[in-house]
């Protein structure tokens, strides 16, 4: 698409750039599953209205 | 870690900024709806949830989860009060989620060379709503309290597969230029809607049919807009991270 695009870390070497993008995305993984897939109860009423809202399974 | 860093950096601003703006949506668009829902399912015999019970006689009760989970209705336990505490939940539950959202937008968006402006930045977050809005909705439409509904773990397993499958056949269309793996990407696609996604017993609903229609609509639409909002908001802090030439320079087309 763009090849001459400026990356966000330039000088990272390719490997490492690997690791710390798959970590943030699973970092974001964990933090959609844990507020809108928990089974915990008070996760699930707190966030009630967000799951109902975003068109997650609920209840 | 700068580049770590960077990401979450950017993924914190977008998703603050389009979770607030989702939770305004909502607090119109589709809170009013659960409340009114939750009316029905008071009326009806007041005991919420009751559809869990009636599940386990299912079709699938071999592979669902233990049945003691099950028995125990998922409404105790401690709720937000009505009202100001229940809207600032969800703000929460929105902001939090959003960055969540926003960290899988960006790291993945960064490994296709980045999102170099706010246009991309709507592509972008077009694609995000298709993979977590648009193709798991269409099998599992979203649900009003007290709608009748399959086990929910089933429910969660499917929502899962198809949001990656869709991904991946996204990205295969996407960055591979390649009749075959195209059409490996359609079928990838389709898959999870043949297979079909979990199903009540019965869909007897004590909700009207003209509340849900509502709310699918409005559901969708508010889902819409967060996503392109997340996107461009990531061009625009990225573009201004990453120097001004990668804003200048870029257009998607």
């Amino acid at each position: 698409m763009n090849t001459a695009s400026v990356s966000l870390g330039a000088s990272v070497s390719s490997q490492s750039r690997f690791v710390q993008l798959a970590l943030a995305a699973f970092l974001g993984v964990f933090v959609m599953g844990f507020v809108g897939f928990s089974h915990i109860d008070a996760v699930h009423n707190a966030a009630h209205d967000y799951r109902h809202s975003m068109g997650f399974p609920c209840h | 870690m700068t580049l770590f860093r960077n990401v979450v950096f950017i993924a914190a601003i977008a998703g603050l900024v389009a979770g607030v703006v989702l939770a305004c949506m909502q607090a119109f668009a589709t809170v009013p709806l659960i409340l009114k829902a939750e009316v029905y399912e008071q009326a009806g015999g007041g005991h919420t949830h009751d559809h869990i019970a009636a599940n386990t006689t299912d079709a699938n009760a071999m592979s669902r989860a233990e049945p003691g989970e099950a028995a125990v209705p998922e409404d105790e336990g401690w709720a937000p009060a009505d009202g100001f505490e229940r809207f600032t939940f969800n703000v929460v539950a929105n902001v939090v989620t959003g960055i969540g959202f926003a960290l899988i937008l960006v790291a993945a968006s960064e490994f296709a060379g980045g999102i170099g402006n706010w246009r991309q930045g709507v592509f972008w977050g077009f694609a995000g709503f298709a993979v977590f809005t648009l193709a798991p909705n269409l099998g599992l439409p979203p649900e009003l309290p007290a709608m009748p509904a399959a086990d929910l773990s089933q429910r969660q397993i499917w929502w899962t597969a198809t949001v990656v499958v869709t991904a991946a056949g996204l990205g295969l269309l996407a960055f591979r230029k390649s009749l075959p793996l195209a059409v490996i990407a359609v079928a990838l696609i389709v898959a999870p809607h043949i297979v079909g996604a979990p199903q009540p017993d019965s869909f007897e609903s004590p909700i009207p049919e003209r509340l849900h229609h509502q709310f699918v609509v409005a559901v969708t639409l508010t889902n819409l807009a967060f996503w392109l909002v997340l996107g461009a908001v990531v061009g625009l802090v990225r573009g201004r991270l990453s120097g001004t030439a990668t804003g200048l320079r870029d257009s998607l087309a």
